[in-house]
């Protein structure tokens, strides 16, 4: 693919814990195109966090590769890093708590314009931060207030304006939306996706919520336990999934209809330990089909069909494939 | 019949004035440090205690100008004097007037310690900061090191600085100092170490903002608030040590009016001239009070969670 703009080669994020070693972000590769949406889903603790941090580097990876824009950013050093900040930005997932409580909403979205001293004089900087408190819908009325007087959805649409304001090409989403209400959360996914086809940046979408990532994403990528277990278009993913922890994801899913009640597939116990953990499927022991092969070896993602993988041995038989 | 027009009427005038003003035209803007100042004067205790403190640094500046008498000049045929219109606090031991000293001794006690409490915060606190900051072996050898000065009781620790170094003012300043250090580097490495974990770092992380502006605009701003709190409070602190080491002869001694010396000249009447006793004993009381209860106001005010 050409127009790949963020390549992700066996990236690899280990923590020393006194147990042993914490495999938070275990063997991933995907690629994300230019100004398209990827969701990565999983439930808490799966490491989707710590992947999106260790992209921007605000975790330094273990190992593996990330070629950003055609560079290999997993080497760069955290000075000549900096220049590469303006092009990859992020939008966090509690905005009052990623917000200087110090700063006023004017500070906050400048801030980023003056660190990399983008405006020469006060007054563009002043109308550069205007502008985007208007891209982002935040009245002009707010300029001088504090985030603890706004509430959740504004508070979002300043992260928001602060991400923008270097025009990056990339922003990681993580879990934009889920310390909003549905109402907020809507216009902050609707505002999202204006954004996105009138600059056409690329977002990486990090959330645990199905729901969400179905509105938004051109592909989604589900993550169990550090591991990518299924990734595929959108659409074919909703029509065809494959992998049994995808499905159990699917079917908890809500749905308001009373015709259409639905089987729910449960799973059974938690997450187990990420902490040292065997060379075998890390979903089996959770698994309704799990069989002995399971439990031998650590399942490679396969492409099945155009652009759909899976990470499952059992998957040809369960699925009639 | 024509109302009259009370004081109170025009009271509640005025305030009904100042609502409008606040619902229509401009809203007077709010910065986190405006609504804390407006917490803080709404504290009756916190605004006694800083106009004590204001007052207490107008007599240290005005002092000899206000004070009716020589604080020095002994006059031993009116010694331990009760109080009386031309003595109002009587006189000492010595004749001399406890009044004019108290005036007087308000140069010593608080001035020396905001001295050591802002000595304390410069050194200890940069310590603290620098172990907050880069955490991990620096953290540990830092705060170790600390452990080994903590483990002395202060007062044990100023005693034993000064008998080392001598008396004198600035031999009692670095003993306080030096005693203090430990408990001022934990108090900025535990504010600056709650700061960091918040997600607003990251993001300047993320921003790119370098390590130096990541202290200086995010951290420093945030950690200040417990900083401030413990600033008024370690002053209380200090001057009750100052007093204490000067009670036992260790720190400033006479002839100069120090409250806690001039506690120890009057010791030996206490029976027979308590008020020699009494009103240093009242200053060093009234100072620490105030100091403790501004100290508080400032603590409510900043964060008003921990009420």
């Amino acid at each position: 693919m050409s127009d790949a703009l963020l390549q992700v080669e066996n990236l690899k994020k280990y923590f020393m814990v006194p147990d042993g070693m914490l495999h938070a972000v275990d063997d991933v590769s995907f690629t994300l195109d230019m100004g398209e949406t990827l969701g990565v889903v999983g439930e808490s603790g799966c490491g989707k966090s710590t992947l999106g941090k260790t992209i921007l580097q605000l975790i330094s990876p273990s190992s593996g590769k990330i070629i950003f824009d055609g560079e290999d950013i997993s080497k760069v050093d955290a000075r000549k890093f900096v220049e590469l900040r303006p092009k990859m930005q992020m939008i966090f997932q509690d905005p009052l708590s990623s917000l200087n409580p110090r700063m006023s909403v004017s500070e906050q979205i400048a801030e980023p314009l003056l660190i990399h001293k983008v405006c020469h004089d006060k007054e563009s900087l002043d109308k550069r931060v205007l502008e985007l408190m208007d891209t982002v819908g935040l009245a002009r009325r707010y300029v001088d207030t504090y985030p603890h007087e706004l509430d959740g959805g504004r508070r979002q649409r300043i992260g928001i304006a602060r991400a923008l304001a270097l025009e990056p090409k990339m922003i990681i989403c993580d879990e934009p939306v889920s310390a909003l209400d549905v109402l907020i959360q809507a216009q902050i996914l609707n505002l999202l996706q204006d954004l996105q086809k009138e600059k056409g940046m690329a977002y990486m979408f990090i959330t645990h919520d199905l729901s969400v990532v179905k509105h938004i994403s051109d592909h989604i990528s589900v993550m169990y336990l550090g591991q990518m277990i299924e990734k595929a278009p959108t659409k074919e993913l909703f029509s065809h999934t494959w992998h049994p922890y995808t499905k159990a994801l699917l079917s908890a899913i809500p749905v308001p209809s009373l015709k259409n009640r639905k089987q729910r597939e449960l799973l059974k116990g938690e997450l187990t330990s990420p902490i040292n953990p065997p060379d075998a499927c890390r979903f089996a022991p959770r698994c309704n089909y799990a069989c002995e092969e399971c439990f031998k070896g650590t399942p490679k993602l396969e492409e099945l069909s155009k652009d759909h993988f899976v990470a499952c041995k059992r998957v040809r038989e369960l699925n009639n494939l | 019949m024509a109302k009259l027009y009370t004081p109170a009427m025009a009271k509640i005038d005025k305030r009904k004035a100042r609502e409008m003003a606040r619902h229509h035209g401009k809203e007077v803007k709010s910065t986190p440090t405006r609504e804390a100042w407006k917490r803080l004067k709404r504290n009756k205790l916190a605004i006694v205690g800083m106009i004590i403190l204001i007052i207490i640094f107008i007599v240290a500046i005005i002092g000899p100008w206000i004070a009716p008498y020589d604080y020095t000049a002994p006059d031993y045929a009116n010694w331990n004097q009760k109080p009386s219109a031309e003595h109002i606090m009587g006189t000492d031991p010595y004749g001399r007037d406890i009044f004019s000293r108290l005036i007087i001794g308000t140069r010593y006690s608080v001035p020396i310690g905001f001295l050591v409490v802002i000595f304390a915060f410069a050194v200890g606190g940069t310590l603290g900061a620098i172990a907050a900051y880069y955490g991990g072996k620096v953290d540990m050898v830092i705060m170790r090191i600390l452990d080994v000065f903590q483990s002395i009781p202060p007062m044990l620790m100023a005693i034993a600085v000064v008998a080392v170094l001598g008396g004198g003012i600035a031999n009692l300043v670095i003993s306080i100092v030096i005693s203090s250090l430990p408990a001022r580097a934990r108090i900025v490495r535990a504010s600056i170490l709650t700061v960091k974990r918040n997600d607003y770092i990251e993001s300047a992380k993320a921003m790119g903002a370098s390590k130096k502006r990541q202290l200086i605009k995010f951290m420093l701003p945030n950690a200040l608030g417990p900083i401030l709190t413990s600033f008024t409070f370690s002053v209380a602190t200090a001057i009750l040590t100052i007093s204490s080491l000067s009670y036992i002869g260790l720190g400033i001694t006479e002839p100069a009016p120090e409250w806690g010396a001039m506690l120890s000249a009057g010791k030996a009447y206490l029976r027979t001239a308590p008020h020699v006793l009494l009103f240093p004993g009242l200053a060093i009381m009234i100072t620490v009070l105030a100091l403790n209860l501004f100290g508080d106001g400032i603590r409510d005010a900043l964060d008003p969670r921990l009420k």
